[in-house]
């Protein structure tokens, strides 16, 4: 091979940085995402039940938060969501959080699986915790 | 033809992906593990061998395309990236090539305008190609989140910058928005301009049909039906550490995905795409213009043993002819 030392460093290269996850989950293997709803509130529920079956909010609650933020925010519209014989507040800190207090085993676990970073937080707080 | 027998192929590669994975959990299988691992095999062993092939060919003449001033005496100015003599002037030129695509910045556009050829800049291809690359790159970065636990800050930076305009929830991600638009601009280049139509073949329209399919689906599956990204890091960690799971309920469009990137991967090798390890290996590109100062020996001189024909060879076989035409000869 002609320049075969400038090639092979090439390829050695490209094709480490391509397979570099590979190495880095050999080194340290890693768990999945395991969110808690451990919270007194919810211990001390007898329907554990949210606005939409977890199913769908696994995947869609950003979705109901941002509908939720738009008719509060722009439409002036807080009438509460009636599901299971419960009024929930469309709220992230007064509604959802009430329940799901434990911002970092709920909340973060999957998001920081994911690499997610919603913008939520940096307007609000978790009570308990204050202030960021 | 082309167009359309290209569009049908990747429409065709979707409706497999999306009929298999609705059949159940074993498919689910074979598109979520087996197909990725093949076509990653494939890419690596197929590209690697392209690029020994083109190592192993030999250039015969030192043949640099240059646009500048060669280095030459010490009071003409030397223009060292349009016209490099060293390895370091090479790298320069290059990286600008790679990065900049500095030379299709340059692209001319010719017309006949009432009867008289005229050229113009035609900066448009330029843009657009610059915008897809990038934005395709950037991408990728972005979906490392999905290969590497803990994610690292700087895929987190990424994905924040690219999602600045914070619009929407999930964040609506400039990346994705560009890629599409550029995509679409290179495919309307091949359909709505004449010339370049008539020299487009299904091996120009494959592969960009195939990247917009690529999209469309990252972009549906994204902000429309969403999938369960949680259980897609579950199994995409799983490819990493071969633990073979396939988590159940993920959502379909993840599969037409993950099957038209397998599909980009495997072909990858044997197409024009595989000018991501030519660029690099392009003579007219990598070599230096040095050809005064060293001597460029063809390589093959020596391994076929072919016969060198100096000029005193050539002149001892014409040189009474030579004499007779009147030209000039070394030796009487």
């Amino acid at each position: 091979m002609y320049n075969g030392g400038k090639i092979i460093a090439g390829l050695v290269i490209f094709f480490g940085l391509l397979t570099v996850p590979f190495f880095i989950n050999a080194v340290k293997p890693t768990s999945g995402a395991n969110p808690s709803i451990d919270t007194p509130v919810i211990n001390s529920l007898d329907t554990k039940e949210c606005v939409k079956p977890a199913d769908y909010m696994r995947i869609e609650h950003m979705k109901v938060l941002d509908e939720w933020r738009d008719e509060v925010v722009r439409d002036g519209d807080r009438k509460t969501i009636h599901v299971g014989g419960k009024d929930f507040q469309k709220s992230l800190q007064n509604g959802c959080m009430e329940c799901h207090s434990n911002k970092k085993q709920f909340c973060d676990e999957c998001h920081k699986y994911a690499g997610v970073k919603p913008y939520c937080w940096s307007c609000h707080f978790v009570k308990e915790e204050g202030r960021i | 033809m082309g167009i359309l027998f290209s569009l049908l192929i990747v429409v065709g590669l979707a409706v497999v992906a999306l009929v298999g994975a609705s059949m159940g959990h074993g498919m689910q299988m074979f598109f979520g593990v087996i197909v990725p691992y093949v076509s990653l095999a494939i890419f690596i062993v197929a590209g690697i061998n392209k690029v020994v092939k083109w190592g192993r060919t030999p250039v015969p003449f030192q043949i640099p395309t240059t646009c500048g001033q060669q280095k030459s005496l010490p009071w003409i100015k030397h223009s060292p990236i349009e016209n490099p003599n060293d390895t370091w002037g090479v790298v320069r030129r290059m990286a600008l090539e790679v990065l900049l695509f500095r030379s299709l910045f340059r692209n001319l556009k010719t017309e006949i305008n009432d009867g008289k050829l005229s050229y113009g800049s035609e900066k448009l291809l330029w843009l657009a190609g610059l915008a897809f690359h990038v934005s395709f790159f950037t991408v990728v970065l972005r979906h490392l989140r999905f290969f590497i636990t803990p994610v690292p800050a700087f895929i987190n930076i990424t994905d924040s910058l690219d999602g600045f305009m914070q619009v929407g929830a999930p964040h609506l991600l400039l990346t994705g928005v560009i890629l599409v638009a550029a995509t679409a601009f290179l495919l309307y280049r091949r359909i709505g301009m004449a010339q370049i139509k008539h020299i487009s073949l299904p091996a120009d329209y494959f592969p960009l049909f195939l990247i917009i399919g690529i999209a469309l689906s990252g972009i549906v599956m994204r902000y429309v039906t969403k999938v369960d990204i949680v259980k897609v890091k579950e199994l995409t960690m799983g490819l990493l550490s071969f633990s073979f799971t396939v988590p159940s309920g993920i959502g379909v469009v993840f599969f037409i995905h993950v099957f038209l990137i397998s599909t980009l991967l495997a072909y990858f090798p044997f197409s024009k795409l595989m000018h991501l390890g030519g660029v690099f290996l392009s003579p007219t590109r990598n070599m230096p213009n040095n050809s005064r100062e060293k001597r460029h020996i063809n390589p093959w001189n020596d391994t076929f043993g072919t016969e060198v024909h100096t000029y005193a060879h050539y002149e001892d076989a014409f040189r009474e002819k030579m004499k007779d035409a009147g030209l000039p000869v070394e030796k009487e």
